[in-house]
């Protein structure tokens, strides 16, 4: 039974800690996390606001360096970023002088992937988005969720083993934010990978999440983990929604 | 057409003609300047027209004269361009570039392009080489800042999605960062265009055998202010016209974008 678990890890931080150094003084950012995220598992990091939430993301992904402790994918040693590894980020990052169809290809194209195959790909995943009839707009000339929806659909094509979501959805009004935690949802369940969710909010943590890591204020650590088996597609009034989110809520108050 | 175009278009006409009417007024109806100091608005589309094909007194038809100016300008400009955006571009993104070319760039940048026309004058002569010569120091200024500046707004995170997706730095370069400059390199090559205009008529203005500025010059001698007048509607319709293909190939170029947006 410990040997079937252990071989659904995917993704594994050992004592990962990071500190900042400015000229004055050495910022503690990340205390000492150790995570294990399984196979096709949705983890949502939820924590107070200025807590570490994206310098881990960023660790994770190799976008920043570790100050002691390791990452591994797969096993293997995470050092830089890499294309096993996607990430949707908070600000809108979709190059507006490529369109729809540039964007999402990018990733493939990048990796040398044959112009037919990567068509066919980002074609694929532009429709699962829901973004089909949109592939020659540019990005402004579709609105905010839409090019968020593209960031997601980018991340997707390039086939990664594990899918950062920074924020995602942060910068969205609260109408279309619903809106795209049911989308990621469906998404998810058609196309299953490992997502890793960073946000700061209760309900769409608890909406999206297979489990919970809750944060405590900086330095980072993990206070608290909380598996939600609640079934899905879950609902934001339930009895069983609104008491965990009482109880997530009361904790997080704690770390403030 | 909508409404708000046709009147738009309506004010346009208006004011050429008001501009004309006025002009004419003054000239021919109240002869407030003499005609020799001032034309009026029919001698000089009359001399316009006949300029086409008499190269008197100044040995050249127009067309010749618009011929040889933008011959230069047009060398010591694409001179500019060629040598001026790849350098801005370097600079902005190798450190040591900048470092190593910065002292030399910080000390011309401020010099006028017209003050290189004696010194040009005196190494190449009068012909094209010191004319284009000056074109290029006036419009290599812009090119090389613009694209400096440009390469300079690239977004971080623009640089964090290719390295998620295992960009080289080559790649971010050529993808990422001179697709960001272009809006910027082109309003570049844009003030490059009016400072190489304007530094060739003034290199025309004190050194030249053939071109708009030599046209204007010989005019002033004899006292011929409707070829001056001429000489100067040319040097504006030559501008414009540049202006505009500048503008079409920017269409073409800068996509997803408003230039500088």
């Amino acid at each position: 039974m410990e040997q079937d678990r252990n071989l659904d890890i995917i993704l594994k931080c050992e004592n990962v800690s990071k500190k900042f150094q400015t000229k004055h003084r050495t910022k503690e950012v990340i205390g000492n996390i150790n995570l294990e995220v399984r196979k096709n598992e949705f983890v949502v990091l939820f924590g107070p606001g200025q807590c570490g939430k994206t310098t881990m993301l960023n660790i994770l992904s190799g976008l920043e360096k570790t100050t002691t402790g390791k990452v591994f994918l797969n096993d293997r040693e995470v050092v830089e970023p890499g294309p096993d590894r996607g990430v949707v980020f908070q600000s809108i990052s979709l190059y507006p002088w490529l369109t729809v169809m540039g964007n999402v290809e990018y990733g493939p194209k990048v990796r040398g992937i044959n112009k037919k195959v990567r068509k066919e790909k980002a074609e694929y995943y532009i429709e699962l988005v829901g973004l089909k009839g949109f592939e020659n707009s540019y990005p402004n000339q579709i609105s905010g969720g839409m090019k968020q929806r593209v960031g997601i659909a980018r991340a997707y094509c390039n086939e990664p083993d594990v899918l950062f979501m920074d924020e995602p959805f942060s910068a969205l009004d609260a109408q279309t934010r619903y809106l795209m935690q049911e989308e990621i949802m469906r998404i998810w369940e058609k196309e299953k990978r490992t997502v890793i969710f960073v946000t700061n909010n209760i309900e769409e943590a608890l909406y999206l999440a297979d489990r919970i890591i809750l944060f405590t204020n900086c330095p980072t650590q993990i206070k608290k983990e909380y598996v939600i088996d609640l079934p899905r597609p879950r609902d934001y009034t339930s009895d069983d929604f609104l008491k965990l989110r009482e109880e997530i809520t009361e904790n997080m108050a704690h770390t403030l | 057409m909508k409404k708000s175009d046709k009147k738009g278009i309506f004010l346009s006409v208006l004011s050429v003609i008001a501009f004309l009417g006025i002009w004419y007024l003054c000239t021919k109806v109240l002869k407030l300047v003499p005609e020799n100091t001032l034309p009026d608005p029919v001698k000089v589309f009359s001399t316009f027209v006949d300029k086409f094909t008499n190269p008197n007194p100044d040995g050249g038809t127009l067309l010749q004269h618009m011929g040889a100016s933008l011959q230069v300008a047009l060398t010591g400009y694409i001179m500019a361009i060629v040598i001026g955006i790849p350098l801005g571009i370097l600079m902005a993104w190798n450190k040591y570039v900048d470092r190593f070319v910065r002292p030399i760039f910080d000390l011309i940048k401020p010099i006028p392009g017209v003050a290189w026309i004696p010194l040009m004058i005196v190494i190449f002569g009068i012909g094209l080489q010191s004319k284009a010569a000056v074109v290029f120091f006036s419009a290599v200024v812009p090119c090389i800042l613009n694209s400096y500046t440009g390469i300079r707004q690239t977004k971080e995170v623009h640089l964090w999605v290719a390295r998620t997706f295992g960009g080289t730095r080559n790649q971010m370069l050529f993808k990422i960062a001179i697709p960001t400059a272009l809006p910027y390199i082109m309003t570049g090559t844009r003030i490059a265009l009016g400072a190489a205009w304007v530094a060739i008529v003034a290199a025309e203005l004190l050194g030249s055998t053939r071109g708009l500025g030599f046209m204007i010059q010989q005019a002033r001698g004899i006292y011929r202010t409707d070829i001056i007048i001429v000489g100067m509607l040319a040097i504006g319709i030559c501008g414009a016209f540049l202006t505009a293909v500048l503008g079409i190939i920017e269409r073409i170029v800068v996509k997803g974008r408003k230039s500088n947006d």
